[in-house]
């Protein structure tokens, strides 16, 4: 016999393997579910880099000037509005898993629309934020 | 003779170490976070590229420098738990993986104080 896909311990050709990720269809739960990660982290850069606004307020005007320019310029803000999309759509999408902590909107139908919903959300909160801070 | 009771010493040794307080945690800090979130944004976004007078000026108020405050500490404890699960699930080499969790302990406990310590300088000297 040949075996053609050795499994971790070389020996179990015959066994099925789990669909991989990369075959799955996207679907809605799924596409959220990391998007919650990837938002997660993105934010992390946007937090160091307030902290920073605050130190460079705190230590003198020039050095605020450096920091608040920076933020204010067309990469700081490319960094600034992907992390406000980022932080509504963390906020939506954390209020659907506090939710489902309290075994409330678990059923298939209620969370893909919770997720449309909090998709849509987010879109519409960043713009508005956007809109009101120009 | 131990007076551990059976329960207590097997506490902690199954695969995952721990029990539910971690996600506990975790939920206590993104709760926390929704009016503090909130609270936090709208001065902060209103504060930008205004200049360093007015900023001062924002931040030197309790309110807001209580806020602020309260939002970096609970802010650097939700970014701390949710990194630490993400270096656990994917970093799967002991010596990476352990330094990885203490470097982003590290980082985000550097990152609350040095925070809580601007926001202080500023509301003590305005």
């Amino acid at each position: 016999m040949v075996i053609e896909n050795p499994g971790a311990d070389g020996n179990q050709s015959n066994r099925p393997l789990s669909p991989h990720l990369q075959i799955y269809r996207p679907q809605i739960t799924s596409i959220l579910s990391i998007l919650n990660r990837i938002t997660g982290i993105g934010m992390a850069l946007a937090t160091v880099l307030i902290a920073w606004w605050f130190l460079a307020g705190a230590t003198n005007q020039g050095y605020f000037d450096v920091a608040d320019g920076f933020l204010t310029s067309w990469f700081g803000m490319l960094i600034l509005v992907a992390s406000l999309w980022a932080f509504w759509f963390h906020f939506f999408n954390g209020l659907r898993h506090l939710r489902w902590d309290a075994v409330k909107g678990m059923g298939m139908k209620t969370v893909r629309r919770s997720g449309w919903i909090a998709l849509v959300l987010s879109v519409v909160a960043t713009v508005l934020c956007v809109i009101w801070a120009m | 003779m131990s007076y551990i009771t059976d329960r207590k010493r097997v506490d902690g040794l199954g695969s995952s170490h721990s029990g539910v307080g971690h996600w506990m945690s975790q939920r206590v800090t993104s709760i926390a976070l929704i009016p503090l979130s909130l609270l936090f944004l709208f001065p902060f976004i209103g504060n930008l590229g205004a200049g360093h007078a007015a900023m001062l000026e924002t931040y030197a108020q309790p309110r807001h420098a209580l806020i602020a405050t309260m939002f970096f500490i609970v802010l650097c404890m939700h970014l701390y738990q949710g990194l630490q699960v993400v270096i656990e699930d994917y970093i799967h080499g002991h010596r990476l993986r352990i330094g990885l969790l203490v470097v982003n302990k590290l980082f985000w406990g550097s990152t609350a104080v040095t925070a809580v310590f601007a926001i202080a300088k500023i509301a003590f000297s305005g």
